[in-house]
């Protein structure tokens, strides 16, 4: 197929489903973060409040959209396209699977594989902080004008560590190419440990794994380094002028940002799509033995609802997942799907994991939150580069 | 389809500087400078330097031109009041500009002959594993030169700025 077709076609399957996750993201946050809470969270609109981010987007979109006389006009527009433009960008680098072969068409689950595509998702991630501190800047208020520059701030901040948590394992994996970093970390140990780089070579980068989910932590402005848009502290930080759908816009940009640094870590540290252990031991039956499990659970509790509504959905909900087990041992779309669940249940680990955090840690400082940067983490991150350069260069022929 | 990109990114970086220095709010124009850059790092691209483009988007785009957007807005700089300017200049001033950059234009057209173009794609060395080699085996004394004096700067840039402690 033509080129050009075929990348328009991929496109807008990638943008459907980044922003299909976006929203249900934020369904799932709420969620996890209730019963952290020991609560429930959403669950009236629709069935477990599934169509909850539906009605969040119809929301924001019916929102009276205001326009402060105040500000100054060119940048406040410019500001949330900015921030989202340079969000959404960064998945186009992403590969999410194998090479795929859909009848006549053979293509990557890829939309393109620059040679630098490590270097092209950093600096994006640098150009994201233009959208912050412009709209801090632009909103004319001085909550928005501190809110933004601390954000700003520590986003620079922490891009340092960041990027030499990055160069480690490049060392270790000698590419910049995200297709060839996971297939440099293809293949296992003894038979059975798989060669992610947190287990492989000289040094398992381990420490740089961790330093790396910190420093993620901070240039999403996540807990416990959200001090710029904590409630309590300065309104609402760089976004308190924005309502409707440019105030949806930042929000969007910072899932954004989540799931592509997820999608990074999952890259560069988890082995992108390569299972957990080989296929001889049956590995390419995982998903359809987790997905049969939960649809068993879930017609279990359909049997024995808690709520009246539960008779009809959760026995829904069980067949649909026994469906999707069945998928992934059909015979054209199970190699297709196989990859991709691998990919998606590891960038979905490191996601909860963002969740988890937020409903536990209480947020830094902001003097506690910069020292801890530049007083600790570079410093850790420096010696974890010298170490692992010293290893492979002794370890090489 | 090449031709096309270059003449686009030549005339985005072309139009950003021109508005660099006709905008009256510092803002704007740091905004300016950041697309110049942004267009630079896209003809680099085009010209086979990939890491030079991605260097360029990360270090000057992404850091230097945040710290220029830092600095205004800390010092809160307003907006440029313009000045009357005599008759002269405005009789004069854009008819010398085209003769300037026309002869400019015929100076280089005689220097470099059409023949000795630029091929797009020509260039492959440009990967981040030449530019690498060539900075630890060929250029190592001036790369660990230039690190020493970045950190001069630093450093004097500290020493100068900070203030008098009575």
């Amino acid at each position: 197929m033509n080129f050009f077709i075929l990348s328009l076609i991929k496109s807008a399957v990638v943008a459907f489903v980044l922003m299909t996750t976006l929203a249900y993201l934020q369904w799932i946050e709420r969620k996890v973060i209730a019963h952290i809470q020991l609560r429930v969270g959403p669950r009236r609109v629709g069935p477990h409040g599934l169509l909850q981010p539906l009605a969040d987007v119809i929301k924001l979109l019916t929102k009276e959209d205001i326009l402060p006389s105040h500000v100054n006009t060119f940048f406040y527009f410019l500001a949330p396209f900015i921030a989202v433009f340079f969000a959404l960008i960064s998945i186009s680098v992403i590969p999410f699977g194998t090479d795929i072969n859909i009848g006549p068409i053979h293509t990557a689950m890829q939309l393109t594989d620059l040679n630098i595509g490590v270097l092209f998702v950093l600096g994006l991630s640098g150009m994201g902080v233009y959208g912050v501190a412009l709209a801090g800047w632009a909103s004319n208020n001085k909550y928005s004008l501190m809110g933004g520059l601390r954000s700003s701030a520590q986003m620079i901040s922490y891009e340092l560590p960041m990027a030499l948590a990055i160069a480690a394992p490049l060392l270790m994996l000698n590419t910049l190419s995200f297709r060839e970093l996971v297939n440099a970390q293809a293949g296992y140990y003894l038979g059975f440990i798989p060669r992610w780089s947190i287990f492989q070579g000289p040094l398992p980068q381990v420490f740089s794994f961790i330093l790396f989910v910190i420093a993620a932590f901070a240039e999403t402005n996540r807990v416990p380094f959200d001090l710029p848009e904590a409630e309590n502290e300065l309104v609402a930080g760089f976004h308190t002028e924005y309502s409707s759908m440019k105030f949806a816009a930042f929000f969007m940009a910072e899932y954004a940002n989540m799931i592509t640094v997820s999608c990074v870590a999952t890259l560069l540290f988890l082995g992108g799509w390569q299972p957990l252990f080989p296929v001889e031991y049956g590995s390419s039956f995982v998903p359809s033995v987790i997905f049969v499990l939960g649809g068993l659970l879930c017609l279990y509790h359909g049997f024995n609802p808690a709520r009246p509504l539960d008779r009809i959905t959760l026995p829904v909900a069980g067949v649909v997942f026994i469906g999707v087990a069945g998928a992934f041992v059909a015979p054209v779309i199970g190699p297709v799907l196989l990859p991709l669940f691998w990919f998606a249940s590891k960038v979905g680990v490191i996601l909860f994991l963002f969740i988890w955090i937020r409903g536990t840690l209480p947020r830094f400082r902001y003097d506690q939150l910069m020292s801890f940067a530049w007083t600790f983490m570079f410093p850790v991150a420096v010696v974890n580069l010298l170490v692992t350069g010293l290893l492979v260069a002794l370890t090489s022929k | 389809m090449d031709a096309i990109l270059f003449l686009l990114f030549a005339a985005i970086a072309v139009i950003s500087a021109i508005n660099l220095v006709l905008q009256t709010h510092p803002i704007s124009s740091a905004l300016s400078l950041i697309g110049v850059m942004g267009a630079l790092a896209a003809l680099y691209l085009l010209l086979g330097g990939e890491f030079i483009a991605a260097a360029q988007l990360i270090v000057y785009a992404g850091a230097i031109m945040v710290l220029f957007v830092f600095v205004i807005m800390l010092l809160n700089a307003g907006a440029e009041v313009k000045i009357r300017r005599g008759p002269w200049v405005k009789f004069f001033g854009i008819p010398l500009l085209v003769a300037f950059l026309g002869l400019i234009g015929y100076i280089l057209q005689n220097l470099f002959p059409a023949s000795e173009g630029v091929q797009f794609g020509g260039f492959t060395h440009g990967t981040a594993l030449d530019i690498g080699r060539l900075l630890f085996t060929s250029y190592l004394l001036p790369f660990e030169v230039t690190s020493v004096l970045i950190l001069v700067a630093l450093v004097g840039a500290i020493v100068l700025a900070r203030k008098e402690i009575d």
